[in-house]
């Protein structure tokens, strides 16, 4: 197991490269620069604000300087946001994102192996029937109409939470965006979770273990749903890639100041070094959440092993 | 099919009897099936009206009327949506949109489709050290960021529609592959390609005629959960103010712009979200429906 953990840490370094190299080449194919405005520089004030980020290098110089600085674990000067560098504004934006992040996968998990749980259960009722047409809603409204709509009935009709900003943290704040941005994963995961319920519910082992009259409670908690909880264990890979780009959109909406409002300024705005950053992180995040569901495999799954 | 030639023996009539093939049996099945048909009764009334939008209309999609700027829908003057903020109307705007969204996700698709079919098949039949390459190339492509690759590539070409295809397209067909792969992986196990193999049939030939065909089952399945993600995408990056450039429109960007205003204009945003909605609606239904219809397990 720690050596699959450790060859699977190997990888990371060259995909990250590839990461790197790609965006790097990628931004700087862009048409416009960080110093293009309105009102045109006078050429030498342009040619020492350029030299001083060495931006009047070769791109492959400057690319290997920045290889350089990324290796010693510095994402470089924000070109944009005067005075401050891109290592500080990740750190202060990534903790909004990844408690956005974070919180919604858990109460997908939450709400959504329960409801599909519940649904498989108690399968073609009526309670099994709105479950999958509730979560069915869920999917097909996407969260960039969820959160207006949220924040419009609940922060502006109803007054009750405020409908942006991040009030520096405080619980208030952080409802709506959480739950905008988890109500399509809770749909999905509850989906999934019915459907592998409704197969594992009806296998063999599940007949035994209600044949040696074992409490409903057993046989659910401790039987089926380990073995129901595999599609949704796999899942959770994509769902974690699909809330955090989801993040993007929210915190734009909301007005949360996490990294996902600074990628998309900074793209526009040509703020190379910040975009790099942030992809950056959440190409480390997510590979490392691919890591950590691909043994939450091997934990809940006796066939697979790592070796 | 029933193949049965007049003055022939008895055979004709043994033939006659033959059973219903696969795609016949999932076909009436599928049909049996009301949410599926509803959908495709839903989702053939869109298309249509996307494809016969300027006849529905009697305003053009990109005419502005200054006296009727953000106007609640209004039947005598023929706005059955209302207008958007610079006062064009919302109707022919959301068939536009439905254009846009439509080939996008119809082109996109094919897109992930011609690439994710080739790429696994190949994987999968060739077996081996280059499967394991490949498959290996394809993992490492999961865990890349796409979405940010995708934001940074329109913002780098500008919004170009035609990329836009690409992109998604480019972005989907891992999955495609995957599931390519482990199909053609089982009929390489099935007697009729080891006769294939033995009667000297060349690869390619082996590839198109006996592994494709046995894949499709599933291809489909995903091809129609694929569109309704791309036409998301797409309007999640139009959201964003990366997407189709004016006076072009898609769902997205309707989307973006009701969302700003729905205090005051909420027809801006309810008729587009409601086409968004019930399209993605459709295509998950029809994709569980047929999903059910192929499954040979509950047969």
């Amino acid at each position: 197991m720690l050596s699959y953990i450790l060859r699977r840490l190997v990888t990371v370094v060259p995909t990250l490269f590839v990461v790197i190299t790609v965006a790097f080449f990628m931004m700087r194919l862009a048409p416009g620069g960080p110093f293009d405005s309105d009102r045109a520089l006078p050429p030498e004030i342009e040619k020492n604000i350029k030299a001083s980020y060495d931006l009047d290098k070769p791109l492959v110089q400057q690319y290997l300087i920045y290889l350089g600085r990324v290796l010693k674990g510095d994402f470089g000067p924000s070109l944009k946001i005067r005075d401050f560098s891109v290592n500080e504004l990740i750190l202060e934006g990534a903790p909004a994102s990844m408690q956005l992040g974070l919180s919604a996968i858990v109460l997908a998990v939450v709400f959504g192996v329960s409801l599909g749980t519940v649904a498989a259960l108690r399968q073609n009722s009526g309670i099994d029937f709105s479950v999958m047409s509730i979560s069915m809603i869920g999917i097909a409204i996407p969260n960039f109409v969820m959160a207006p709509l949220l924040s419009l009935v609940i922060g502006v009709y109803l007054d009750l939470l405020p409908t942006s900003g991040w009030g520096g943290g405080a619980f208030q704040y952080k409802i709506l965006p959480v739950i905008a941005l988890a109500l399509p994963q809770i749909a999905y995961v509850a989906r999934l979770t019915r459907g592998s319920m409704v197969e594992v519910l009806n296998s063999n082992f599940v007949r035994t273990a209600r044949a040696k009259g074992l409490r409903e409670r057993l046989v659910v908690v401790r039987h089926s749903l380990k073995a129901g909880m595999m599609p949704v264990v796999s899942y959770l890979g994509p769902a974690t890639a699909a809330v955090m780009t989801g993040s993007v959109v929210i915190e734009t909406i909301f007005g949360v100041p996490g990294i996902g409002t600074y990628f998309v300024n900074a793209a526009l705005n040509r703020d190379y070094p910040l975009v790099m950053g942030v992809i950056i992180v959440y190409a480390v995040l997510i590979m490392l959440l691919n890591l950590a569901v691909d043994l939450a495999y091997a934990v809940l799954d006796p066939k697979v092993r790592y070796s | 099919m029933i193949h049965t030639t007049a003055g022939s023996d008895g055979l004709a009539q043994v033939e006659e009897y033959e059973g219903r093939s696969l795609w016949q049996d999932a076909r009436a099945r599928l049909f049996r099936n009301k949410a599926a048909v509803v959908s495709m009764v839903i989702l053939g009334v869109i298309a249509l009206m996307a494809v016969f939008a300027p006849l529905l209309s009697p305003h053009p999609y990109d005419e502005i009327y200054w006296d009727s700027i953000q106007a609640p829908p209004d039947f005598a003057a023929g706005f059955w949506f209302g207008t958007d903020g610079n006062g064009r109307d919302l109707f022919i705007r959301t068939l536009y949109g439905a254009r846009v969204s439509l080939a996008v996700g119809l082109l996109a698709t094919t897109v992930s489709l011609l690439i994710g079919v080739t790429y696994g098949a190949t994987a999968g039949y060739l077996g081996g050290r280059i499967d394991n390459l490949m498959m290996r190339v394809v993992d490492v492509m999961y865990s890349l960021p796409f979405m940010f690759f995708v934001i940074l590539l329109m913002v780098v070409f500008g919004r170009n529609i035609f990329l836009i295809f690409i992109a998604l397209g480019a972005v989907e067909w891992l999955t495609m592959a995957r599931i390519v792969r482990g199909q053609t992986i089982a009929v390489k196990r099935k007697e009729f390609f080891e006769a294939a193999l033995a009667g000297g049939v060349s690869s390619a030939k082996i590839i198109f005629r006996h592994v494709i065909p046995n894949v499709l089952g599933p291809v489909i399945v995903y091809m129609t959960l694929t569109i309704p993600q791309v036409i998301l995408t797409e309007s999640f990056l139009s959201f964003l103010g990366l997407g189709v450039q004016e006076p072009l429109t898609s769902w997205g960007v309707l989307i973006s712009e009701g969302a700003k205003v729905m205090e005051f204009a909420p027809w801006m945003l309810v008729f587009p979200a409601t086409f968004l909605a019930a399209t993605l609606f459709a295509f998950n239904f029809i994709g569980d429906g047929l999903r059910d219809a192929l499954d040979p397990k509950d047969r």
